[in-house]
């Protein structure tokens, strides 16, 4: 995406407050940042559409402004394995507040990270790392950085995590793939210093590693201003 | 902006002394000049009159000599019209002691200062301060001579937003026998902050290093602050108050929730290799270790003592600061062990921690140090000693640092500091060596050498 672009995606979500999710994803893909292969469905047949490509199982979420967290109303289904499901899923998501579509994508595994990003009042834009999942908030595994962040950075914010062993491979498991997760990180970086005078925060939760990559499986942008 | 006039003045001029009250703050500040620095202090009231047998000068403009430095003590309206004369008067920069502005809700008087100071390119510390106390060379605290505990002069500058704590660390640091480059007390910080004062001390040959207490920085002050900091070759050290979170705001992400606000100024600074000390007891540690070493370690710690419990505590403390303490090899304890005297050989126990046992004598200390500067995997020496043992002699701080001196590598001591030991912890002290009073204290200074570096 251009940056135009996303100054346009940035101030149309203005009112809203914070970024729909595809947009958000989509912003983050143009910085080279991955993220599972999605579609914005409309309708059922662009749902399916998709599934037709890709194949199963999908992960459905429900795409709405007034819909901050999704999992609360129900609007995350995962593990969609038919068109059947997939269907009834879009209907059951049309009824709700502010539908404005369904997003579609495949599914991903890997541990659960956490990569977030800060506008602190002393410091300006900081960037957050850490265990990530729905449980952040208990464990509070993170580590924090003023940005840009530096590639030397990295290695020192791994080994601040209490969980650095299970990031470097532990009781026979593979590490998750450290250039992936480096490259990520570093664009996140460069993400966040083009658009830090219009965010308040964002949490890329979870971000999930693998041996192979490093996905972002959700993305939240929350504007300035709400 | 040149901060000479500020801390190196040669003249200075009170004003707002009181012709009836000798205990009014400007009289104080003036009397302890005038009788105990080697600056030229003049008064000034516009009544004039004499003070204690001197002139006191109606205007500024009427001193017969250019004037460095002014220390305002009069009513906050009236410093508007007085920093204008200190200006056309060619007065080389103030220090606002009155209080009256921001704090009590008079931003408007503060502003006045600040644009009329920006203008003339006019360095003013405060308002609301104590000001400067440079050692040997000028004074601006009001705080009566017999009243004060003045640490030698040394090479730590402290900065800090509130003056009652920079009296209270001048204190410490004299108990401690640190000694100070520079105390300014910033109060309201409205023209000359943290950062200007930070740029002046990196430059300042007097100074190595640089601690600075902080309640806060305004928006984006804390990023100049650091980057300034990171770039700074000089150690510095930050001691923050406030650290609880203010009110419960609504945090809508789970970034923002995670990332409080001293959460960020703690790890930043972190980041940034800049010293954060949690409490007081680090902040008084780490500025004597800094103020011997400027050098960081990577903190593998060697322990030598001459009782089995001390060095046992300084391990437990070394594995809660994440220090090593490395063990020693068959072989190296077996080359301690060649030099140790014969009433110690079969029962000192050499793995590290070292115990010489409490009939170790002076030469056991010294050849046992001595070898561990040759040893690579230590790069820091902490010497934990009970002068009340009977082999040891006053002599053996000053030996000690002298072998440490020519092997470059960190020696801290520990000694209880109790007058009848002075003569060893001065043996330490005077030869560039930090002795610590507790052996958490030690375990600090050591962390303090670790930390100077960014994380």
């Amino acid at each position: 995406m251009l940056k135009k672009e996303i100054a346009t995606v940035l101030d149309t979500s203005k009112s809203n407050g914070w970024v729909l999710e595809p947009d958000a994803k989509s912003i983050l893909r143009s910085y080279g940042i991955a993220v599972p292969r999605f579609t914005w469905a409309a309708n059922p047949e662009e749902a399916l559409q998709f599934v037709r490509e890709r194949g199963f199982p999908v992960v459905a979420k429900v795409v709405s402004p007034k819909i901050l967290h999704k999992s609360d109303v129900g609007g995350v289904v995962t593990g969609i394995d038919n068109d059947e499901w997939l269907n009834d899923t879009f209907q059951a998501f049309s009824q709700m507040e502010g539908f404005a579509g369904m997003l579609v994508e495949e599914m991903v595994s890997g541990m659960e990270l956490m990569i977030g990003a800060k506008m602190d009042e002393q410091f300006g834009p900081v960037i957050l790392f850490g265990m990530g999942g729905t449980e952040v908030e208990i464990y509070k595994d993170t580590v924090l950085r003023m940005a840009p962040l530096k590639e030397q950075d990295v290695p020192s914010m791994i080994k601040n995590l209490k969980a650095h062993r299970l990031l470097e491979g532990y009781r026979g498991s593979k590490p998750v793939n450290r250039e992936a997760l480096t490259r990520a990180l570093l664009s996140f970086s460069d993400l966040v210093m083009d658009i830090h005078e219009f965010i308040e925060s964002i949490d890329l939760n979870p971000v999930l590693c693998s041996p192979e990559q490093c996905m972002v499986a959700d993305a939240r942008i929350m504007l300035i201003g709400r | 902006m040149n901060f000479r006039a500020l801390f190196q003045p040669k003249t200075m001029a009170v004003i707002g002394v009181s012709l009836q009250n000798d205990q009014h703050p400007a009289n104080v500040i003036f009397r302890k000049n005038h009788l105990r620095y080697p600056v030229k202090a003049f008064a000034v009231n516009p009544k004039g009159g004499s003070l204690q047998g001197e002139t006191v000068f109606k205007k500024i403009s009427n001193i017969p000599e250019k004037v460095d430095l002014a220390v305002i003590a009069a009513r906050a309206e009236h410093a508007p019209d007085i920093l204008s004369e200190c200006i056309a008067s060619g007065v080389g920069g103030a220090a606002v002691i009155s209080g009256g502005f921001a704090e009590i809700g008079r931003n408007d008087l503060q502003e006045t200062l600040v644009s009329m100071a920006r203008k003339a390119d006019f360095p003013f510390i405060g308002p609301n301060c104590l000001g400067i106390y440079a050692p040997s060379i000028v004074d601006s605290f009001f705080l009566p001579s017999e009243r004060m505990v003045r640490p030698d002069q040394g090479n730590v500058a402290i900065v800090s937003q509130s003056g009652g704590i920079l009296v209270d660390h001048m204190l410490k640091f004299k108990e401690e026998g640190i000694g100070l480059s520079l105390g300014v007390s910033i109060g309201n910080k409205a023209m000359i902050r943290e950062i200007d004062l930070l740029k002046y001390l990196e430059k300042d040959p007097g100074t190595k290093v640089i601690a600075f207490y902080v309640e806060g920085f305004a928006k984006g002050e804390g990023r100049d602050f650091v980057l300034a900091a990171a770039r700074c070759p000089k150690p510095v050290i930050v001691i923050k108050s406030g650290k609880s979170p203010g009110g419960s705001r609504a945090v809508s992400s789970h970034t923002a929730s995670l990332a409080g606000d001293y959460k960020v100024f703690s790890q930043v600074l972190a980041q940034m290799g800049v010293v954060e000390a949690g409490d007081e007891l680090e902040l008084i540690s780490f500025c004597e270790a800094l103020s011997c070493y400027q050098t960081p370690i990577e903190g593998k710690i060697g322990i030598i003592t001459g009782s089995g419990g001390h060095g046992a505590m300084a391990v437990d403390g070394c594995a809660a600061h994440g220090l090593l303490v490395p063990s020693l090899t068959t072989r190296e304890q077996e080359r301690i062990r060649e030099d140790l005297s014969r009433s110690i050989k079969a029962i000192a126990s050499l793995g590290n921690p070292i115990d010489l046992t409490g009939s170790a004598v002076d030469e056991d200390f010294i050849s046992t140090a001595r070898h561990l500067t040759t040893i690579p995997e230590i790069d820091c020496v902490l010497m934990l000693l009970l002068p009340y043992l009977p082999g040891i002699t006053s002599d053996l701080g000053a030996r000690l640092s002298s072998i440490y001196q020519k092997a470059g590598k960190a020696l801290i001591a520990y000694v209880p500091h109790v007058e009848k030991f002075r003569m060893l912890i001065e043996g330490f002290e005077l030869n560039g060596v930090p002795v610590s009073h507790s052996i958490e204290a030690a375990v600090l200074m050591a962390e303090a050498l670790r930390r100077c570096q960014p994380c």
